[in-house]
């Protein structure tokens, strides 16, 4: 492409953010016995390189699960035992089995760093990068904005680079932005299979699981179930198959394996939620304990009903209508439903919700942007607790610099801009006077921008009341998940009122 | 972790301006970037320059004036000028409120995380200096023709070059000293010369003078321009002091002198001289092709001064990022004239790769380490030197070879 050199210097840009991001602490620094995530993923290291697969997900005397037992899939199995190589070439002691723990260096968080840098730049950057070329009916200029805006984004530099967090989030949304990309492009099988993958390293891809069936299964039925449509479902349904069988290869030898792995992923004994987290299961539960009214098999139950509700009516409409524009924003809608309403979500993941709203970044400017400032803010707890302060505020300020200064946000507020024209049309039928819609949501940024800097300024300047320990995280979530709400809400009725008009819609660049 | 007033105001005011950048200005975008860049270099390596402006803070604030150039308890003494050491006293009032340790003139070496904080934040807070004057210079810029594109405007190709200016930020930001606002006062000084404000301009270098006296290496340029261009201007009839500069290439302007005599001056400085040699850039093509030789060497030259792991990815990256977008930048401005390097400029720029993987990756495995571990230093100042000596002989036939630009630089 022409101005590739902008490009480069955009990439070699994000990389310099992550990289100075990294300088700082991780998470469990100095902490004894139980560390944090760093200690977790080196452990992990160590549990690969020493210990013969079929120990790796059982409990032993070589092996606690209790001290950061293995809880992802295989591939992450596969990476750590990949960076445990390495390390032994290195530096054996980092990952000598049991003398090792609590193992910290400046020259092992180097390499640790170092580990997630190459991660993302192989995976993720290039996905992001692609990305942006292959964007439709914008300029050079935008597509470079774009990817600057993308790889800016905080929430995912924070996690991975600040937090160390258990597992890259850079592989797994890099190899879910592969699956999009090969989907979108009608390379199904190519994209099938890199989201296979993604799911095979963290389980909780599952979120962009079932706008992926959906999509691919729409257009199955748009080619045609008796001809070109079967032969294409069947091809998916053999990809998916052969993929998870290569990942789980090691383990299918005996039942007891497949389970045991199947049990460290989905730990249902864990409860409703764990921690403080912006969804509705912990904001409600600030007025009406659920954990204790509701006995734990009903609370499975009634969260799978309403997740399955709320996500509903974007996937049988994306089954019906398949269409890439469709896809993303079923992405959005479907895993902000499973962030909002599912078992045992951690704040981590709206990380999974984040990823598709990049994608859209180009097409919605405002309301992304005000997304993903929101998805900053509510991991403020997580990110204080690890020192990250300084960080935090100077990569959201320059993501929203870029963000601001690329695509002139603030005056894209139209109805038309924000998607909601055919929305408004359609309610204007029945409510003539319905004109005011963008200037509610205008005001609303300002009321969520302003609450989310007040509560900021308030957890880092203050001490929580003596009674009320946890005043201001409860806080933090419970505004955080008011505005996620209203987001599910708004990409809903996008998902909903959209495609007809689709085609007729100016480009408003 | 529970953060003091200063810093909420310092962040406020930053997301103050932030906001302000929705109005879509792009110079304040890049300005507001960069500062927020710097933030991020905070926790990086420090060299001893941040003990020696600890110390600095610590005389001028303990110790009454006269005592100042005399305090020796510390190793590094205050030798700077008087205006740098009014500097420090005016600084060491605000850092009372960070930590109040850092003035005890006992105290060496004495690095808290707030000393840090201050230190790194006062450097950051007076590069608004720098700012102002890149944007006096970009006044002084105009494009030949009106580009559409941002991205090619001559405007913008200066200001990233000047504020996102490798040297300054690895050697300001990381390595630790005040050269932003002292350069933000001789760009100043020559954006006041352009402007034809030559009294300002001059009142402004005596100033930054007495700031840091290295700035003499480029007091003759300043001199003989100011003689030529305001004492005996061609339109004052004064034959014999124009017989007296005949064949001096001063007609050029302020800044053909002021590189030359930089270039003469300064064996070591060369990353930062590389700076006042970008408004030269953005004017002629053969001024940028010696402009992007004498930076991208200088800045390699400034590498063995960050000799950490943990800098080590920066440093190549901030110089990757730097060298690729100056010289594509460049060669996009000035497409229709011939190329910018030969093939022995391009060999040579190119082979500064290898010779930092060598330094840096092949040579500590070797077993040369231990016996000549200096081996390194000495290949890379070598090597650099060649491109210096190089692009100065380059800038002195171009000042002389090419006719007379006439009264100004603009075009």
């Amino acid at each position: 492409m022409e101005k590739w050199y902008l490009m480069t210097a955009v990439v070699l840009l994000g990389l310099t953010v992550r990289w100075t991001v990294s300088l700082n602490s991780y998470s469990g620094a100095g902490k004894p016995p139980m560390f944090g995530d760093y200690e977790a993923q080196r452990h992990w290291q160590e549990i690969t390189f020493n210990l013969p697969i079929k120990q790796w997900y059982f409990n032993s005397s070589d092996n606690n699960l209790q001290y950061w037992g293995l809880d992802y899939p295989p591939l992450t199995a596969y990476h750590s035992l990949l960076c445990a190589y390495v390390a032994q070439f290195i530096n054996p002691d980092w990952i000598a089995l049991h003398s090792s723990r609590g193992y910290e260096s400046q020259a092992h968080k180097l390499f640790m760093r170092a580990t997630v840098l190459i991660a993302d730049l192989l995976i993720y950057i290039p996905a992001v990068v692609l990305h942006c070329c292959c964007l439709k009916e914008i300029s050079t200029k935008k597509k470079i904005a774009n990817a600057l805006c993308i790889l800016l984004y905080p929430g995912l530099i924070l996690i991975d680079y600040g937090h160390f967090q258990i597992m890259y989030n850079s592989v797994s949304l890099g190899l879910a932005l592969w699956g999009v990309l090969g989907v979108s492009c009608d390379w199904d099988l190519l994209g099938s299979l890199a989201f296979c993958l993604a799911v095979n390293y963290k389980q909780m891809e599952l979120y962009h699981s079932l706008p992926f069936f959906c999509f691919l299964l729409g257009k199955c039925f748009k080619k045609g179930l008796k001809g070109k449509g079967f032969v294409l479902f069947v091809k998916l349904a053999g990809t998916v198959v052969a993929s998870f069988t290569l990942c789980w290869l090691p383990f299918f030898t005996e039942r007891a394996q497949a389970l045991q792995v199947l049990r460290r992923l989905f730990p249902v004994d864990r409860g409703l939620f764990e921690d403080k987290v912006a969804n509705i299961w912990c904001s409600v539960s600030v007025f009406l304990k659920i954990k204790d009214i509701l006995p734990h098999h009903v609370q499975i139950i009634v969260s799978f009903c309403l997740t399955l509700l709320s996500l509903l009516p974007a996937c049988v409409k994306l089954t019906l209508q398949p269409s890439p524009k469709g896809f993303r924003f079923t992405l959005v809608s479907c895993a902000l439903s499973f962030f909002l309403f599912s078992f045992q979500v951690h704040e981590k993941s709206i990380l999974l919700v984040s990823l598709p709203v990049c994608l859209v970044l180009s097409e919605i400017p405002f309301m992304s942007t005000w997304f993903l400032l929101v998805s900053t803010f509510s991991m403020l707890p997580l990110l204080l607790k690890d020192d990250l302060l300084m960080p935090s505020v100077v990569t959201t300020m320059a993501f929203f610099i870029a963000c601001a200064t690329s695509f002139s946000i603030f005056e894209k507020t139209s109805e038309e801009e924000l998607r909601l024209k055919s929305f408004s049309v359609s309610v204007r039928k029945h409510l003539p006077r319905f004109t005011f819609l963008p200037r509610i949501i205008q005001h609303l940024f300002i009321i969520s921008v302003i609450t989310m800097v007040l509560l900021t300024l308030m957890t880092v300047t203050l001490d929580p009341p003596q009674k009320l320990p946890d005043l201001f995280s409860v806080l933090v979530s419970s505004v955080s998940c008011l505005n996620f709400l209203f987001f599910l809400v708004y990409f809903n009725i996008i998902v909903m009122w959209d495609s007809k008009d689709g085609r007729n819609q100016k480009k408003i660049h | 972790m529970r953060i003091k007033w200063v810093e909420c105001a310092a962040l406020s005011v930053m997301a103050a301006l932030s906001v302000m950048t929705g109005g879509g200005s792009w110079f304040l975008a890049l300005a507001l970037g960069v500062t927020l860049l710097k933030c991020l270099l905070i926790p990086t390596y420090h060299s001893t320059d941040f003990e020696v402006h600890r110390n600095w803070l610590a005389i001028t604030h303990s110790l009454p004036i006269s005592q100042w150039y005399y305090e020796a308890t510390s190793e590094w003494t205050l030798d700077y000028p008087p205006f740098f050491a009014w500097f420090e006293y005016a600084l060491s009032h605000v850092a009372k409120y960070f930590d109040q340790e850092m003035l005890n003139v006992h105290n060496l070496n004495y690095s808290s995380s707030r000393t840090l904080l201050f230190q790194r934040f006062s450097v950051i807070f007076t590069d608004a200096l720098f700012v102002y004057a890149v944007h006096e210079c970009c006044k002084c810029v105009d494009g030949k023709k009106a580009c559409k594109e941002l991205t090619e405007k001559p405007k913008f190709i200066l200001s990233v070059l000047l504020l996102w200016n490798f040297g300054l930020l690895i050697v300001d930001h990381i390595h630790f000293q005040y050269n932003g606002f002292l350069f933000g006062l001789m760009l100043l000084s020559i954006a006041r010369l352009f402007q034809k404000r030559h009294m300002e301009g001059a009142f402004l270098f005596a100033v930054l003078l007495h700031f840091k006296h290295i700035y003499l290496y480029v007091a003759p340029a300043y001199g003989i321009y100011l003689l030529r261009s305001y004492c005996f201007t061609a339109n004052k009839p004064e034959p014999a002091a124009s017989s007296l500069f005949p064949t001096l290439p001063f007609q050029e302007g302020p800044l053909s002198c002021i590189l030359g005599s930089k270039l003469l001056g300064c064996v070591q400085c060369f990353g930062q001289s590389a700076l006042r040699h970008r408004l030269l850039s953005v004017g002629k093509a053969g001024d940028a092709s010696i402009f992007l030789i004498l930076s991208t060497t200088g800045h390699y030259s400034l590498f063995p001064l960050l000799f950490t792991a943990p800098e080590l990815p920066i440093k190549i990256l901030l110089m990757l990022l730097f060298t690729i977008y100056s010289i594509s930048s460049l060669k996009t401005l000035f497409r229709k004239e011939k190329p910018l390097f030969n093939w022995m400029e391009t060999f040579y720029l190119l082979g500064l790769g290898p010779l930092e993987v060598f330094c840096e990756f092949v040579f500590p495995f070797t077993s040369w380490k231990l016996k000549y571990p200096f081996i390194p230093l000495l290949l890379t100042s070598v090597y650099c030197a060649v491109g210096i000596t190089y692009a100065w002989f380059k800038l002195y036939v171009s000042v002389f070879t090419d006719p007379p630009v006439g009264k100004t630089k603009k075009q």
